[in-house]
């Protein structure tokens, strides 16, 4: 194990003007031969790798990583955790995600700085305000805490948005979620990393995947760019590129990549102390704590793996954020990105095993991907320790689109995308 | 920003004059074969995509102009676009030659059948 980070370590590394902390991971020379082999280092797969180590005591396994670790959606997105989703199997696995978000900070003693500073989810529109008591309602029957509130509350909450009812898409309430919000985004991949590095994991960056082995109807490694890798089991966790690694195995997916963005304003002080989410609209926004504030909008509606999006996407999310928060109107942005993202028909993830043996996939996140890392991390090493679905990703499986047993959150994700 | 041109009516213009409709040239069965569908061919039809890193066949709208569907092959990692035909038709020859995936098995049975690209 390795040394706790502690305010002790702190100001014992400060007496040596902190020459000499010691390295968070590693970077080792893969093996020839794994027990298993998790494919992509974003949140999802250093947090499978960490629950494989931790709770499965599967300690030689390693994560292979085309880039750098982190370095894709983990870091690309805007950061909110909550998990007020309408189907009983995504309330599950998403309030698993943000309940374990909790004590993340402890169990990985890295500072994640989640915090749970409530979700608005505004109703601009008579229909978006039935839905959102739908989910309300379906929310508090599988125990959420949640609530529907009043547009006085919303002023209250978020004093900054515009009240005028004549506008064009005045507030007529919002839902919300106290105990959502949001967290440090490469904090959760730098101490998921930290973590199973510290069980043993071998975290091999800059190893790209280029084929995969074959033995029948049964996965043997792994050739990459640093060599083959023997291993009789494969976590594929690489989103918007699951469909080229899969394309390797001869496992077609019902994935589609699109390019999502986001962009941060110059810092300005604090204005607003949530995230607030414009569903009808199109973009949500929240505050970071160096000031910027944090916007998101809609995907692009063509396939995308170029990691840049369109200028009508993002006007459209400043147009609608604009009118909604007339405040921020003159503020400059500093920052834009696009990240490659996973969309399954019904927009809810793919967790499970293969038509493959030995080939298990974790994919199909879409926009939604940061909220879930822990506990997606979570049922997915269990699956793949033993060899079945976790009873909360069983849902998710493959077979559901053979068997037209969709979990449609196609309208209740919190942007239409 | 995409520029979008549409082979029916000769409109050209960005992405927010036309409309995405994804993966071109994918069989129905139930067109072929209605009282034989599998789960499987109905799953391949209505969810499984072909998602490739580069050559991707697309099927737009001309939502602007005459609100005809027709056909683009473009490149979605430059997002370049290499050309664009009509609903019933087939992309040039040399296209075709570099389609992969179920694109090339349908783009060989088409011309088996006559088909003029």
């Amino acid at each position: 194990m390795k040394p706790r980070y502690s305010v002790f370590s702190l100001a014992r590394n400060a007496m040596n003007y902190h020459k000499d902390w010691e390295r968070a991971w590693r970077s080792p020379n893969p093996k020839p031969e794994y027990d298993a082999v998790i494919v992509g280092a974003g949140g999802h797969g250093l947090a499978t790798a960490y629950y494989l180590a931790k709770n499965h005591q599967m300690t030689n396994i390693a994560v292979v990583e085309k880039g750098w670790l982190g370095g894709g959606n983990t870091g690309r997105n805007t950061t909110i955790i909550r998990s007020n989703y309408l189907q009983d199997a995504s309330i599950a696995i998403y309030e698993l995600a943000r309940s374990l978000y909790e004590n993340l900070s402890q169990e990985l003693n890295f500072n994640v700085m989640f915090s749970p500073r409530g979700v608005v989810m505004l109703c601009q529109t008579e229909h978006e305000f039935r839905a959102f008591k739908r989910t309300a309602h379906a929310n508090r029957l599988a125990g959420l805490d949640c609530r529907m509130i009043t547009p006085a509350e919303v002023k209250e909450i978020v004093p900054i948005i515009n009240d005028d009812s004549n506008c064009r898409y005045p507030i007529l309430g919002a839902y919300y979620q106290p105990r959502g919000g949001t967290g440090r985004h490469d904090a959760v991949a730098w101490g998921y990393a930290r973590g199973a590095d510290g069980l043993g994991v071998d975290i091999i960056q800059n190893c790209e995947v280029i084929g995969i082995q074959r033995d029948g109807n049964r996965v043997t490694g792994l050739e990459t760019t640093r060599g083959t890798i023997r291993t009789r089991k494969i976590g594929v966790v690489t989103a918007g590129h699951v469909s080229t690694i899969m394309d390797m195995a001869g496992q077609r997916m019902p994935i589609e990549s699109q390019c999502l963005q986001a962009l941060v304003s110059e810092p300005i002080k604090p204005v607003i102390d949530c995230v607030v989410m414009a569903n009808t609209v199109h973009g949500y926004i929240s505050q970071s704590d160096k000031g910027e504030l944090v916007i998101g909008g809609g995907t692009d509606s063509y396939n995308n793996y170029s990691q840049r999006g369109s200028f009508p996407a993002l006007e459209h999310t400043i147009t609608a954020l604009v009118e909604t928060f007339p405040i921020i109107s003159r503020l400059r942005m500093l920052r834009m990105w696009g990240g490659i993202v996973d969309m399954t028909g019904d927009r809810s993830p793919i967790i499970g095993k293969t038509d493959i043996d030995g080939l298990y996939v974790n994919c199909g996140w879409g926009t939604g991907g940061f909220k879930s890392i822990p506990g997606s991390g979570f049922v997915f090493a269990d699956t793949i320790a033993n060899d079945r679905p976790h009873p909360i990703a069983e849902p998710f499986g493959l077979n559901r689109f053979a068997e037209g047993r969709l979990i449609d959150e196609s309208v209740a994700a919190a942007v239409a995308h | 920003m995409l520029v979008v041109k549409c082979p029916v009516c000769g409109a050209e213009g960005d992405e927010t004059d036309f409309h995405a409709g994804g993966q071109a040239h994918v069989r129905r069965p139930a067109s072929h074969d209605p009282a034989n569908i599998s789960d499987a061919e109905q799953r391949d039809y209505l969810f499984i995509r072909h998602n490739p890193k580069g050559l991707h066949f697309e099927r737009w709208r001309c939502d602007r102009g005459c609100g005809k569907w027709f056909h683009a092959a473009r490149d979605t990692l430059t997002l370049e676009f290499k050309a664009f035909y009509g609903i019933a038709e087939l992309p040039p020859r040399e296209l075709m030659e570099q389609a992969n995936g179920p694109w090339a098995e349908y783009f060989r049975q088409r011309l088996a059948a006559g088909t003029k690209p």
